[in-house]
């Protein structure tokens, strides 16, 4: 079998006092989808934001190709260029251009061209249907298409993993599609993505395999289809049939 | 029930397709521009026109002009004044330079995480607190007078030297601060996104953060900006002959205090044109914060 292309081995995290992740492990294979489900506290943003090492974790190991994140080897930005993640708020730069947005990381810190940044950027923003806005300021747009910047932003270094915490959690529910079209899109081209998501007839279309997290936890981990038609753990299955009744699933 | 408009004749009673909306009511609008305007400026000439013949009606007025409004003193003394409030302006402009650049120097040491600059960042908090407790006034006697009588090699000797580095010291102190809470008001989420983006901690300031943090604090640093150029007038107790050291010498000579005037009008000259700009900034960055709100 080959190498995951991350490896989380036992990762606990605490803020403080808080026990957040209770020694979580998880593979994802290259070009793998997975989808990490739960109720809100428990845990799924931070074992996103610890996989970058936006956080520290306190104990176990998180591998990238099989290279522990937290070697010299990746220096500042060595893991940020391979690792790509996209919030929920966005979070672009309110005062740059959408292409400054996604021109920044590229030659600032990567020092690509200026000439060789902006190509690169008009040619993800042909790809995800927004070339009209590349002079546009993000207060400028609709949720959908901040989103997709952002979406963007983190593809400009041509990362191989793409972390998504609940990207579509603060958009109006008709601009949700085109977010997931993209996501869809980048699946098909194989990137490997771990994603937070609460619209699980989503999780189900995209992901090869579905986490529940309690607690800190990963109390099961199952091919969707099969996990939402017969979940194995009573706790999973108190949360979709929560999930169901909200009209979710 | 709500007062509905009736439907006119032969509305279908759901009428939607076939309804219009009432005219606007017709109104007089050259009447309704003109009275209030002619309103308010016969209430202006009955009230000021009044005020002002008390006021040069009693007793004391012919006194009261003799030593304020003197227009002979007032001419006398306008070129040595306006020299010095050349000076003052001169004065104001460097120090608003310098305040703006040493003062984001403070903010931003103060408000970067890495550990590696604690010690720096005690050495900003200690500064703070010390050039903001303490008067403008009194700093400016102790730099104005006291470094000159140290006649320190090296040094510039000059009392309006020092007496404009007390300020810019002091000031520093007020708009580092105003400069760090608009640094704080920048969303957490901009430091998580620039983090992830392989950002250093300074890249994120230049980039992500400072260019929005001032865009905030604008409308704070202009009244700042209006405050300073009242306040350069504190140099003059040092002996700097600015506007305010030149008119007391004239009021010194003749016992007529026409050339404060002088001096005060100058400085109104200035100051109502700076103040108009920085009520026009406060109230762009609302509107702006309004349309972004909604
Ligand atoms: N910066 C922080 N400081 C202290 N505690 C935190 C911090 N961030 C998260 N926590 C705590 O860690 C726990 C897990 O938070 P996390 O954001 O990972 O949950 P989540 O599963 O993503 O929830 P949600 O669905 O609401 O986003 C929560 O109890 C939260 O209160
Ligand atoms: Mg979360």
């Amino acid at each position: 079998m080959s190498i995951p292309r991350i490896a989380i081995d036992g990762v606990t995290k605490y803020y403080g006092q808080t026990l957040v992740l209770d020694e979580v492990s998880l593979d994802v294979a290259p070009h793998e989808v997975v989808c990490l489900i739960g109720a809100s506290g428990s845990g799924k943003s931070t074992l996103l934001r610890c996989i970058n090492r936006l956080v520290d974790f306190d104990h176990g190991e998180i591998r990238l190709d099989g290279i522990s994140v937290e070697d010299a080897q990746f220096g500042h930005t060595g893991l940020q260029k391979r690792i790509g993640i996209v919030f929920q708020s966005y979070n672009l730069f309110p005062h740059m251009s959408v292409l400054d947005n996604i021109t920044l990381a590229p030659r600032k810190v990567h020092k690509i061209a200026r000439e060789a940044a902006e190509a690169r950027a008009r040619e993800l923003l042909g790809l995800f249907g927004m070339a009209e806005h590349a002079l546009s300021y993000p207060e400028q747009l609709s949720g959908g298409q901040q989103q997709r910047v952002a979406i963007m932003r983190s593809l400009a270094t041509r990362p191989e993993v793409l972390l998504l915490d609940e990207v579509t959690a603060a958009l109006d529910p008709e601009l949700i599609g085109e977010v997931l079209r993209i996501i869809r899109q980048l699946k098909d081209e194989g990137m490997t993505m771990v994603i937070v998501t609460h619209e699980m007839g989503f999780a189900r279309d995209v992901a090869d395999s579905v986490c529940f997290l309690e607690g800190g936890r990963i109390l099961e981990r199952g091919d969707p289809k099969t996990m939402f038609a017969a979940p194995q753990n009573e706790r999973t299955e108190k949360f979709l049939q929560r999930i169901i009744e909200a009209g979710r699933l | 029930m709500s007062a509905m408009p009736a439907a006119p004749e032969g509305t279908p009673p759901d009428g939607a397709a076939a309804r219009r909306p009432l005219p606007p009511r017709p109104r007089n609008e050259w009447r309704a521009a003109v009275r209030p305007a002619i309103i308010s400026l016969v209430s202006i000439v009955i009230v000021f026109g009044g005020l002002a013949l008390w006021i040069t009606s009693s007793a004391q007025w012919p006194r009261v002009q003799l030593q304020f409004f003197n227009l002979d003193a007032m001419i006398a003394a306008f070129p040595r004044v306006l020299q010095g409030f050349w000076v003052s302006m001169r004065i104001w402009l460097t120090a608003l330079l310098c305040i703006g650049l040493w003062a984001l120097v403070l903010a931003v040491v103060r408000s970067l995480r890495s550990p590696w600059f604690t010690p720096f960042r005690l050495m900003v908090v200690v500064y703070i607190d010390i050039f903001r407790g303490i008067p403008v006034l009194l700093l400016v006697l102790l730099f104005g007078f006291g470094i000159p009588a140290l006649n320190l090699p090296g040094l510039p000797n000059s009392g309006l030297f020092w007496g404009s580095v007390a300020m810019v010291l002091s000031y520093s102190a007020y708009v580092a601060e105003i400069y760090r809470s608009g640094i704080d008001a920048v969303h957490e989420g901009q430091w998580a996104a620039a983090k992830s983006l392989g950002l250093s901690e300074w890249q994120t300031m230049i980039y992500a953060v400072l260019p929005q943090a001032l865009r905030n604090v604008l409308p704070a640093l202009m009244n700042i900006v209006v405050a300073l150029q009242k306040d350069v007038a504190l140099l003059s107790v040092i002996g700097v002959r600015d506007a305010v050291r030149e008119a007391q010498i004239y009021t010194a000579q003749t016992f007529n205090y026409s050339s404060l005037v002088v001096a005060a009008g100058l400085f109104l000259l200035a100051t109502i044109p700076m103040a108009r700009l920085a009520d026009y900034v406060t109230r762009k960055d609302r509107e702006r914060r309004l349309q972004r709100a909604g």
